[in-house]
């Protein structure tokens, strides 16, 4: 029980169904997330396999069609006396989770500053609005403090600033804004839905590197959500792997990056080029993500699965445990499963991959 | 790629220029100064963040817009005329097709797919018959990988990655010697990223149709392009081919640009940090620079003295130290490549 002590955060056998005109989607099938005080954490997936979702029931923002058919969402907190509090989010109503957890206790970054953004207000009374709402901070106070965060997120001449509109801001400098808007509060759990998707290379480089920093500087918690293996590698502590709805492998990142077990993660993983790559053909998973409306008996990545056994297709694997931290779902860590190993383009890779970070210590040092 | 250097090129770009007007005392220059070149059957990757201007030259190019000035030379005849005759026109919108971002927005959601694909062919009275326009449209969508009888649907009934093949289908029909490519890969998820990559690859073998890249994303550039052009506020900083341009970057920005790739090798980007690059408080001055032949087919634009700098790897090692204190990122340069 000590370690549950220490979690922010923990969503237990989450499953959540959308009610559509097409009909029920269960989008969301058990799916289990731990998260350690200070940590980093990364969701990785195609799009449509969940993992918007799944924060957003955490944060209690889930469409009105979202259907929580079981699970809990416990969320540690210090409340205003200081005493430690843990909620089950899911069974709270939606003022009080405004009032107490949106922004104060966790905040989000969203993929796209252009939209998350209003426009019609300027950004300095954007970042000043959470504070009066939450905390009835004085206006000169806030006025102050959000000059203050403009200058922590890496924004020029914060005073001018204040009085800009976001449609005056680049692509860049509004994600800064959306980050600082988020850090307004004082959250301790901050959740970035794909911060850097819409963003360039050279200024995705720049925002991770202040997400990092702001990390370091205030001791929080950070989720980060995203199918960019690259920046995951960058970012993370913990990483989850989910496909269609299912948490399909979990490890820390040197496991699942040098010791992926899962089908899914070997094609993730071996689709993304790396600079090094001089293969003529680039690996791809076949077919393309399912369709949830039409739920699969047994594992629904087997279509797309070379490695499938037959039993794929009539029960689905558990989580199966290569170490105390490493977990995947798949029938090939069964005992009774033939033994398959990674393709080898990807182990020789990830052989180039450990060399590379030898020859990357002796270097720095 | 040697071989076909003696060759005429196919496309020819020199000093285009695209300006666009905003009013009368501002006009953006979206493109300044541009020259490449894209030999048959290669592919060329431009890369560049975006206002750089290398969806502007793509759409220049294929004559959406009307050049400032400069000179596009397609297979020997000049494109660049405001009002260009019929027979050129004719040859241009044959011989040269686009595929466009977002394979949604870009087909007409009123349209079976089948005569979305057959669009091109119908406008240019390609076939004699119905059965062999037919034909023709089954033949295509085979190749990009759908079933035939997929082409009576329509494009919202497909999935992202399958909508794509579309547009690509739409492209390939008309037989072209150069297909624009811009971003078409960046709306699609990874592994539906690879699959595109690989049909249009596999497609390029099949029919040796050029190809130009336009795209942000580098490790894709690398994947896919023979040669690369580098853009920048749109000027071409750098350009050569693929090996060149990764092994051997000069231009910083090239540099920083590489650098900004997250490699998904967790024990080294832990510890990584991206070269930076500021225009601003470079000191560079883009308009200044002229066209330096590093070696090979590989130029970068600059003065000759930012030329010498950037050449003598010495006086870049000591500039970083210098920039960065103990930790020298130059290094990461020089770093033994495996079986080298």
């Amino acid at each position: 029980m000590e370690e549950k002590k220490n979690n922010i955060i923990t969503v237990k056998n989450l499953d959540i169904s959308f009610k559509t005109t097409a009909g029920m989607v269960h989008a969301i099938r058990g799916v289990n997330i731990e998260l350690e005080r200070g940590t980093t954490a990364a969701i990785v997936g195609e799009s449509g396999s969940g993992k918007s979702v799944t924060m957003k029931a955490a944060m209690g923002i889930l469409d009105k069609n979202a259907i929580v058919n079981s699970g809990e969402i416990n969320f540690t907190y210090a409340d205003e006396e200081g005493k430690e509090q843990t909620v089950d989010i899911l069974k709270q109503d939606k003022k009080w989770i405004r009032k107490n957890i949106n922004g104060r206790q966790i905040a989000m970054v969203f993929q796209d500053p252009m939209t998350s953004l209003d426009p019609t207000m300027t950004i300095g009374k954007q970042i000043m609005e959470g504070m009066i709402w939450h905390y009835k901070t004085p206006k000169e106070e806030a006025y102050k403090k959000a000059v203050e965060l403009l200058e922590e997120v890496g924004i020029e001449e914060p005073e001018k600033r204040m009085k800009n509109y976001p449609h005056q801001l680049s692509g860049g400098m509004r994600q800064r804004v959306v980050i600082a808007i988020a850090l307004a509060c004082n959250p301790k759990l901050l959740i970035c839905d794909e911060p850097t998707t819409a963003l360039d290379v050279t200024i995705q480089a720049k925002i991770i590197e202040l997400i990092r920093k702001v990390q370091r500087e205030r001791g929080i918690s950070v989720i980060y959500i995203t199918h960019d293996l690259g920046v995951v590698a960058k970012v993370a502590d913990y990483v989850y792997v989910m496909y269609a709805g299912k948490i399909v492998e979990k490890g820390l990142i040197n496991e699942i990056y040098y010791e992926p077990k899962h089908p899914y993660t070997w094609g993730l993983l071996s689709a993304m080029p790396d600079l090094e790559t001089y293969d003529d053909r680039l690996y791809s998973i076949p077919g393309s993500p399912p369709n949830l409306l039409h739920e699969k008996v047994g594992d629904a990545f087997s279509p797309r699965n070379k490695f499938a056994l037959v039993i794929d297709d009539k029960k689905e694997p558990p989580m199966f445990k290569v170490t105390e931290t490493h977990y995947a779902a798949t029938w090939l860590l069964d005992p009774r499963a033939p033994k398959v190993d990674m393709p080898k383009e990807l182990a020789e890779r990830i052989e180039r991959m450990k060399k590379g970070a030898e020859n990357y210590d002796s270097l720095k040092e | 790629m040697t071989a076909l250097k003696n060759e005429a090129p196919l496309l020819e770009v020199s000093h285009l220029k695209q300006y666009f007007k905003v009013s009368n005392s501002f006009t953006v220059k979206a493109v300044d100064d541009v020259s490449f070149q894209i030999y048959k059957g290669e592919t060329y990757g431009l890369v560049g963040e975006s206002g750089s201007g290398k969806s502007t030259i793509g759409r220049a190019v294929i004559r959406l817009y009307d050049p400032t000035a400069g000179q596009i030379t397609f297979e020997g005849m000049d494109i660049t005329k405001k009002k260009l005759d019929k027979g050129t026109r004719t040859t241009l919108r044959h011989d040269m097709q686009m595929i466009f971002q977002d394979p949604m927005a870009s087909l007409n959601p009123r349209k079976k797919v089948e005569d979305i694909i057959g669009e091109g062919l119908d406008i240019h009275h390609s076939y004699s018959s119905m059965a062999e326009r037919n034909e023709k449209i089954k033949a295509i969508l085979k190749k990009v990988g759908l079933a035939p009888e997929l082409g009576s649907r329509y494009p919202h009934q497909f999935s992202g990655g399958q909508r794509q093949r579309v547009g690509i289908a739409r492209a390939l029909i008309m037989n072209p010697k150069l297909i624009i490519a811009d971003e078409c890969i960046s709306a699609l998820d990874v592994s539906i990223q690879a699959q595109v990559v690989n049909l249009m690859k596999d497609i390029q073998e099949e029919t040796g149709t050029a190809l130009l890249f336009i795209a942000h994303d580098l490790s894709m550039v690398k994947y896919i392009s023979d040669r690369i052009g580098v853009l920048h506020l749109g000027h071409l900083l750098e350009t050569g081919t693929t090996d060149e341009i990764f092994n051997n970057p000069v231009h910083p920005y090239t540099r920083a640009l590489l650098s900004a790739i997250p490699a998904p090798n967790p024990i080294v980007e832990k510890r990584r940090i991206a070269l930076e690059y500021n225009y601003k408080t470079s000191g560079i001055d883009y308009n200044k620079g002229t066209s330096h032949l590093v070696g090979g087919t590989h130029y970068v634009s600059c003065t000759d003295e930012e030329f010498l700098k950037w050449t003598n790897t010495h006086q870049f090692d000591q500039f970083m130290t210098s920039k960065r204190g103990t930790y020298s990122e130059a290094q990461e340069y020089y770093m033994p490549k495996d079986g080298e």
